[in-house]
C-alpha cells in the first residue's frame, strides 16, 4: 500500500535532523494557522498563488530562493562547524548524516537557491526593461515558478521521511547506483531536480520568446538593458542544456528503478558516460546563474555613476561570447580521468579563454565608472566587492584550468574556495545588489540603507576570512567532503574558517535586521516617485510598485536608455510628454493550473521516491486532467476598463511632474 | 547619500548644450518595419507568431534531449556484455511498417493543417484521425517488438547496449504515445469549441511536434536500424 | 578545544582502531601540501601552478587597483573628478581591453599546451633506472598496492625506493576515487573497469602521505595512506621481509577485501596471484558488493556501514 514507507523513515535516531523537522512543521503550521485566522487565504490565492503576473511570480522566485539560501547556509554552518570540531575526532555530525549534508548544500545553493533567485530576477525586470506588459507565456511561467518549488518542497520533505542523497550534489555512479547507495536519498535527489527542471526550461522557453518577440516598438535588439541580453543569453543556455540533465537524470533513474545499465559498473554500463554528459550541462549552469548576474552589476555600475553603460555593444558581443564558449569547456572537471594531454589542452585553452569575455567586461565596467558620479549606495558596494571578489575568483579558476595545476589541486579546498569565490562573489552579490536595487520597485519603499551597508561589509569580510583558508589547506593537500580531518596542522586555518562563518551569520542578521526596519519604517522610506535612484532603463518608468499591466501605454523607444532619454526631455523641457489617448488593456485572467500541477507532481515525486505505484499513477492522472481542464476554459483574458488605465496612469504622472516642480524650484536647472 | 533629486540627469543636459555632438552617441541604421512579426522595432510579435516561435525552441530542446540518448546509444553500442548484437536483435521489415506508418501519419497531419487553414472543421477532424490511427499502428508495432524481444529475454537489463537501445527507440515512443493523447484532446477541443484562434494556435504546435517526431524517427530509423542490421 | 592534547581525547583516537597511530601521528608529522614537492612530478605541477599566478597577478593586481582609483576618484562627492554623461565609447580602449585579457590567456595557453604534454601523467619520466611497477587498486574504502614484480603487496601502505620512476597501473574495484600522494604530484582517477596510468618518483628518502582526492561514500575520510619513500637498500630489505611472510593476495583473500571496512589498518601479503590487478581491472572479479545492511533496516534509510564516530 505505502512502498517501501513506514515509521522507520522517520528519524527519531538522528536528534538534529528530528528537532529541526519538527520546529519546521511548526513554523509551517503556525504561519497557516496566521494566515487562515487573519483571514488572509483568499488575498493569497487571487493575489499569488494564482497570480499569472509576472512580477508576482518574480518575488515569489526571489522568496523562494531566499528561504532556500537560509537553508543551504545552516548546512553551511554545520560543515564547517564540524570540520572544525572533528580533527582527530568524531565531530558531532556521523558520516551518513554528514554526506547528506554536503550534498543538500550544493544542490539547495544551486538549483533551489541561486536558480531562483536569477529566474525571479529575470521574470521580474525582462518585461519590464522591454516596456511590454507581460512574458510571453504568462500561465506556463506559473507553472513553471511552482514546478521549481514542488521540487524544493521534496528536498525539505526528505530531512523528515528519509534521507537524501549522500552522494555529492551531482550523484556520480557508481556510487550513485542501487548496489552502492540503496536507499531513497539518490531518488528524493533525482526527482526534485527533475521536477524543478522542467519548470526551469518552461522559464527559459518563456524569457528567451520574450525577449525574441515581444519587444515594445522601438526596442531594438541593441537598444536592449544588458540585463536583458544577459538573460536571454542565460535562458539560451537553459533550454540548451537542460534538456541534457534531464536525459542524465532520466537515465540514471532507469538505472536505479529498473536495474538497467546505463552507468552501472557491470553488464557494460558506462559511469564515464554520466560524467561527461553531467558536466555538459553542469558547467553552462554555472553561467546560466553568473551571465544575469553580470547584466545586474552592469545596471547598477550604470546607474550609480550616472553614465550609460561603457562599451554597450562589447558588452553584448562578451555575453554571448561567454554564451557561446561555456558550452565547450565541460571536460576541464576531470582532467584527472586521464583524457589524455591533447584533449586536456584543448579544453584548458576554451576554459581560460572564458576569462577574454570575462575580462573585458571588468575593464567596461571600470571605465563605466570613469568619468562618472560615482554614489556609494548599497547596491554599488555590493558591486564593487563583486569586482575584488570575482577578479580573484578568476585568477583561481584559470589556474584551476591548466591542467597540470588542476592535477594537484582537483577536488580539493582550493577548488571548494574557488567556486565559492566565483559564486558567492559573482551571484550572491549580485542577487544581494539586485534585491536593494529594484527593492523599491517592487514594493515601493526603499530598504534601510544603514543595515545594507552594515550587511554587505559583514558579508564581504566574512567571505574572505571564511575562504581563504579553504584555498590555504588545499594547497595543503585537504580534500573536499572529509567528514574528520586526520591532520592537526590544519587545525588553525579551519578555526580561522569557522570565524569567518561568525561574520557571515552577522551579514545575514544585518540582512534580516534591514528587512525589517524597513517594513517597519516603511512610510518614510516610500519611493513615491517610481525612479528612487535616478534609473535609465524602462523599469523606472512606471510608479513603484509598477500597476499590473505595467505601462498604460506601451512606450515607443527612440534609443538607447529609454528612459534616461524620456527623463532628459522632460527635464529639459520642463514638462511631461503630452498626455497619451489612453485605451483598454487585455490581461491574461489569473490561473490555478500552476499550483494545481505543481501539488499533483509533488504528491508523484513523493510517490515515486517511496514506490507507491498507485498514487504516482493517481497524480499523473490527476494533473493532465487538471491540464485538460484548464486546456478547456473559454476566458483568457479580460479588460481593463480605460478609466482604472487613466487613473493610474494620471497618478503617475502627477508624480513625476511633482518632481520635476521640485527640481524646478531648486534652481538646479542650467 | 540618496538624492531626491535628478543632479546627474541635470549635469547632462548642460554637457550636451556644452558638447552638441554628443560624443559617443551613437545612431541605429533604420530597420525593415515588418509589423507584428516581433522583429527589430516594430514592438511585439502577434500571438500565434509568439506561440510557434516558444513551441520552435520546446522542440529544440526536445531534439537535445534526444540526442544524449543517441549519444549513449553511441557509446554503449559496443557494449553487449556477452549478450545479443544490435544485428541480432533488429527486424527490418517490421520497422519499415512502422517507418511508413509515422511518414504517411506526419502527411495526414499536414492535410488537417491544410484543412484547419480552410476552416473545415468535417475535414480537418477525418486527416487528424487517420493521424492519431497511423500512430496508433506505430506505437503497437513497437510494443509488439519490444514483446517480442522480451519474450526471447532480451530486456534492457542485459546490457549495456540493449538499455540504450530500449532507451532511445522508447523515448520516441513514449513522445508518440504522448502526442496521440494530445492528439485525443484536439479532436475534442476542434469539435466543442470550433475554430477559436487558441485551438488553432495548439493545431499548429501539435502539427509541429508531430513533425519533429517525425525527423527524430528518421534519425533512429538510420542509426539504430539500418546501420545495426549491417553492423 | 584541542581534543588531542587531552587524555580523554587521546585515548578516543586509540579507540578508533589501528590506523589511528599513523594518521595521526604518523601522517601529522609530514603533512606536506602541494607547494612542498618531494619528486619531479610534484616540482612540475607547483612551478606551472606558481607561474601561471604570478602572470596572472601582473594583470590582476593593477586591474584591482585602477577599479578602487577610479571609483574613489569619481566619487559623487569628487569635485575634481569630471563628469563625462555621455562617454561610453572608445575605439582604443575596447581595442585596449580586448587584447590585455586575450594576450594573458594567449600566454597561458601556451604553457597549458606545453604543461599539459610535459605533466601527461601517462608519459613515462625520463630516467636511467627502470621504474618500478605498481598495481594499485582503490577499494571501500582502502587502498591495494600490487609489485607484480617483486610479487607481493601491501594494504593501506605505498613503500617506493627514492630517485626510481614508479609506475602506477590503477583502477578501482568499486566507485570513483583518485590516487593523490600531495607532495609527489598528479593526481588521477581510480576507476572501475578501466586502468589509468600514473608516472610518479620521489626525489629523496622521507615520510609521505596519500589520499583518495575523490568523494567515495561514508569512509572517505579515512581513505589516506601511509608512502615510505626508501633508500634502494632499504626497499630490497622491505621486499625480503615482505615476501613469503604472511597471508597471500589470492583470490579469495581478494574477496574479503572488497567487502566495506574503514580504517583498515596498514598489512603486507607475502605472495599474489599475478593476474588479479588483471582480473580485477577487466571486471572478470565482480565489483565490491557495496554496503551490506545487518539489523534492522530503516526505509528507505541506508543502514551505515561505515560505523558511528
Amino acid at each position: 500500500m505505502f512502498g517501501k514507507l513506514d515509521l522507520s523513515a522517520i528519524p527519531f535516531s538522528e536528534p538534529i535532523a528530528l528537532i529541526t523537522s519538527v520546529v519546521v512543521i511548526l513554523i509551517a503550521v503556525g504561519v497557516l494557522i496566521l494566515i487562515t485566522v487573519k483571514g488572509w487565504w483568499p488575498y493569497l490565492w487571487h493575489e499569488w498563488i494564482t497570480s499569472v503576473d509576472h512580477k508576482r511570480i518574480g518575488v515569489m522566485y526571489c522568496l523562494l530562493g531566499v528561504v532556500m539560501l537560509i537553508r543551504g547556509f545552516a548546512d553551511a554552518i554545520m560543515m564547517r562547524t564540524q570540520q572544525a570540531v572533528a580533527i582527530n575526532a568524531p565531530g558531532y555530525l556521523s558520516p551518513e548524516h554528514y554526506d547528506q549534508i554536503f550534498t543538500a548544500h550544493g544542490t539547495i545553493m544551486i538549483l533551489f537557491g541561486a536558480m531562483p533567485l536569477v529566474l525571479g530576477f529575470m521574470n521580474f525586470l525582462v518585461p519590464l526593461q522591454l516596456g511590454v506588459r507581460d512574458v510571453a507565456f504568462p500561465t506556463f511561467n506559473s507553472v513553471g515558478f511552482w514546478l521549481t518549488a514542488s521540487g524544493a518542497l521534496l528536498i525539505n520533505v526528505s530531512l523528515f521521511v528519509g534521507e537524501f542523497a549522500r552522494t555529492g550534489w551531482l550523484p556520480y555512479p557508481p556510487l550513485s547506483e542501487t548496489a552502492y547507495t540503496p536507499g531513497v536519498g539518490v531518488d528524493y535527489y533525482l526527482w526534485a531536480v527533475q521536477i524543478s527542471g522542467v519548470g526551469t526550461l518552461i522559464t527559459g522557453i518563456n524569457i528567451v520568446t520574450t525577449v525574441l518577440k515581444m519587444r515594445c516598438p522601438g526596442m531594438s535588439y541593441l537598444r536592449m538593458p544588458v540585463f536583458c541580453w544577459t538573460a536571454l543569453a542565460s535562458c539560451l543556455l537553459i533550454v540548451a542544456t537542460f534538456p541534457v540533465l534531464t536525459a542524465t537524470l532520466a537515465m540514471l533513474t532507469l538505472d536505479r528503478y529498473l536495474g538497467w545499465h546505463y552507468f552501472t559498473n557491470t553488464a557494460g554500463g558506462n559511469p564515464m558516460m554520466f560524467v561527461n554528459l553531467v558536466w555538459a550541462w553542469g558547467h553552462p549552469e554555472v553561467y546560466i546563474l553568473v551571465l544575469p548576474a553580470f547584466g545586474i552589476f552592469s545596471e547598477v555600475f550604470s546607474t550609480f555613476s550616472g553614465k550609460p553603460l561603457f562599451g554597450y555593444r562589447s558588452m553584448v558581443a562578451a555575453t554571448l561570447f561567454i554564451c557561446i564558449v561555456s558550452m565547450m569547456v565541460w571536460l576541464h572537471h576531470f582532467f584527472t580521468m586521464g583524457a589524455g594531454p591533447a584533449v586536456n589542452t584543448f579544453f584548458g585553452i576554451s576554459s581560460s579563454i572564458i576569462a577574454v569575455g570575462t575580462g573585458v567586461k571588468i575593464y567596461n565596467w571600470i571605465f563605466t565608472m570613469y568619468g562618472g558620479r560615482v554614489r556609494f549606495e548599497v547596491p554599488m558596494l555590493w558591486s564593487m566587492g563583486f569586482i575584488f571578489t570575482f577578479i580573484i575568483g578568476g585568477l583561481t579558476g584559470v589556474l584551476l584550468a591548466i591542467p597540470p595545476a588542476d592535477f594537484v589541486t582537483h577536488n580539493s579546498m582550493f577548488l571548494v574556495a574557488h567556486f565559492h569565490n566565483v559564486i558567492i562573489g559573482g551571484v550572491v552579490f549580485a542577487v544581494f545588489a539586485g534585491l536593494e536595487f529594484w527593492f523599491p520597485k517592487a514594493f515601493g519603499f526603499r530598504l534601510h540603507e544603514g543595515w545594507g551597508k552594515a550587511a554587505f561589509w559583514f558579508a564581504f569580510i566574512g567571505f574572505w576570512v571564511t575562504f581563504t583558508p579553504l584555498y590555504v589547506l588545499g594547497l595543503l593537500g585537504m580534500t573536499r567532503r572529509l567528514q574528520h580531518i586526520n591532520f592537526e596542522e590544519w587545525r588553525p586555518w579551519l578555526y580561522i574558517s569557522v570565524i569567518g562563518v561568525g561574520i557571515l551569520i552577522l551579514g545575514v542578521i544585518s540582512q534580516a535586521t534591514q528587512l525589517v526596519v524597513s517594513i517597519r519604517d516603511r512610510q518614510n522610506l516610500r519611493d513615491v516617485t517610481g525612479d528612487p535612484w535616478d534609473g535609465r532603463s524602462l523599469e523606472w518608468a512606471t510608479p513603484s510598485p509598477p500597476p499590473f499591466f505595467n505601462f498604460a501605454v506601451m512606450p515607443d523607444v527612440e534609443g538607447e536608455e529609454a528612459y534616461w532619454g524620456i527623463k532628459l526631455r522632460a527635464v529639459e523641457t520642463q514638462q511631461l510628454s503630452p498626455e497619451p489617448t489612453y485605451e483598454p488593456i487585455h490581461m491574461p485572467v489569473n490561473s490555478p493550473v500552476g499550483f494545481y500541477t505543481a501539488f499533483f507532481t509533488s504528491v508523484f515525486g513523493f510517490a515515486m521516491v517511496w514506490y507507491i505505484w498507485w498514487l504516482a499513477i493517481l497524480a499523473l492522472v490527476a494533473a493532465f486532467a487538471g491540464f485538460v481542464v484548464f486546456a478547456w476554459r473559454d476566458v483568457h483574458e479580460f479588460e481593463v476598463p480605460v478609466e482604472q488605465v487613466a487613473s493610474v496612469d494620471r497618478a503617475r504622472r502627477a508624480a513625476r511632474a511633482a518632481l520635476l516642480d521640485r527640481l524646478g524650484t531648486q534652481e538646479v536647472l542650467p | 547619500m540618496t538624492y531626491t533629486g535628478l543632479p546627474a540627469s541635470i549635469e547632462t543636459i548642460r554637457r550636451v548644450r556644452e558638447d552638441p555632438h554628443r560624443l559617443g552617441h551613437r545612431a541605429h541604421g533604420a530597420a525593415e518595419p515588418v509589423p507584428g512579426a516581433g522583429h527589430g522595432e516594430t514592438g511585439p510579435a502577434r500571438k500565434r507568431i509568439i506561440v510557434g516561435y516558444g513551441f520552435w525552441i520546446y522542440l529544440l530542446s526536445d531534439i537535445v534531449l534526444f540526442s544524449c540518448f543517441f549519444a549513449a546509444f553511441a557509446v554503449l553500442r559496443e557494449a553487449t556484455a556477452g549478450g545479443p548484437t544490435i544485428s541480432q536483435i533488429v527486424d527490418l521489415p517490421r520497422v519499415a511498417f512502422e517507418t511508413t506508418a509515422l511518414l504517411l501519419s506526419s502527411y495526414t497531419c499536414m492535410l488537417s493543417y491544410a484543412a484547419m487553414n480552410a476552416r473545415s472543421r468535417l475535414w480537418t477532424q477525418i486527416f487528424l484521425l487517420i493521424t492519431g490511427f497511423l500512430g496508433l499502428v506505430f506505437v503497437l508495432l513497437e510494443l509488439q517488438e519490444f514483446i517480442e524481444l522480451a519474450a526471447r529475454g532480451i530486456t534492457p537489463q542485459l546490457s549495456g547496449m540493449l538499455t540504450s537501445f530500449f532507451g532511445l527507440v522508447g523515448l520516441h515512443g513514449l513522445h508518440v504515445t504522448l502526442g496521440g493523447l494530445w492528439l485525443a484532446t484536439m479532436l475534442a477541443q476542434v469539435q466543442v469549441k470550433g475554430f477559436r484562434p487558441e485551438i488553432v494556435h495548439r493545431l499548429i504546435c501539435f502539427n509541429l511536434f508531430w513533425h519533429a517526431l517525425d525527423i527524430v524517427w528518421i534519425g533512429i530509423f538510420t542509426i539504430v536500424y539500418l546501420i545495426g542490421s549491417g553492423a | 578545544m584541542s581534543l588531542s592534547q587531552n587524555p580523554q581525547g587521546a585515548l578516543r583516537g586509540v579507540r578508533r582502531g589501528g590506523v589511528p597511530c599513523l594518521l595521526s601521528v604518523g601522517l601529522a608529522s609530514c603533512s606536506g601540501g602541494v607547494l612542498d614537492p618531494r619528486g619531479p612530478v610534484g616540482a612540475d605541477n607547483a612551478t606551472i601552478l606558481i607561474n601561471a599566478t604570478v602572470i596572472m597577478l601582473a594583470i590582476v593586481v593593477p586591474t584591482i587597483l585602477l577599479a578602487l582609483w577610479v571609483a574613489w576618484q569619481y566619487r559623487a562627492s569628487n569635485p575634481r573628478g569630471e563628469y563625462l554623461p555621455y562617454w561610453s565609447y572608445s575605439g582604443r580602449i575596447e581595442a585596449v581591453v580586448w587584447s590585455i585579457p586575450t594576450l594573458t590567456v594567449m600566454f597561458l595557453s601556451g604553457l597549458i599546451w606545453i604543461g599539459s604534454y610535459k605533466v601527461d601523467p601517462f608519459r613515462p619520466l625520463p630516467s636511467k633506472v627502470p621504474p618500478l611497477e605498481v598495481q594499485v587498486v582503490s577499494l571501500d574504502w582502502k587502498w591495494l598496492f600490487i609489485y607484480p614484480q617483486q610479487g607481493i603487496a601491501s594494504l593501506n601502505q605505498l613503500v617506493i625506493p627514492a630517485a626510481t620512476p614508479v609506475h602506477f597501473s590503477i583502477t578501482s574495484a568499486s566507485v570513483f576515487n583518485a590516487f593523490f600522494v600531495p607532495q609527489l604530484g598528479s593526481m588521477i582517477y581510480a576507476m572501475p573497469g578501466m586502468v589509468s596510468q600514473l608516472h610518479l618518483q620521489a626525489d629523496d628518502p622521507g615520510q609521505l602521505w596519500g589520499t583518495s582526492a575523490h568523494f567515495s561514500g561514508d569512509g572517505f575520510s579515512d581513505m589516506q595512506f601511509q608512502v615510505k619513500s626508501v633508500t634502494d637498500a632499504d626497499f630490497a630489505a622491505w621486499v625480503g621481509s615482505v615476501r613469503g611472510a604472511g597471508p597471500v593476495l589470492d583470490r579469495a583473500a581478494y574477496a574479503e577485501l572488497t567487502h566495506q571496512a574503514q580504517r583498515v589498518p596498514p598489512s603486507t601479503y607475502g605472495g599474489i596471484d599475478p593476474q588479479l590487478f588483471h582480473a580485477v581491472a577487466t571486471q572478470e572479479i565482480a565489483p565490491g558488493p557495496g554496503p551490506e545492511p545487518e539489523g534492522p533496516s530503516h526505509a528507505g534509510r541506508e543502514v551505515s556501514t561505515g560505523g558511528k564516530d
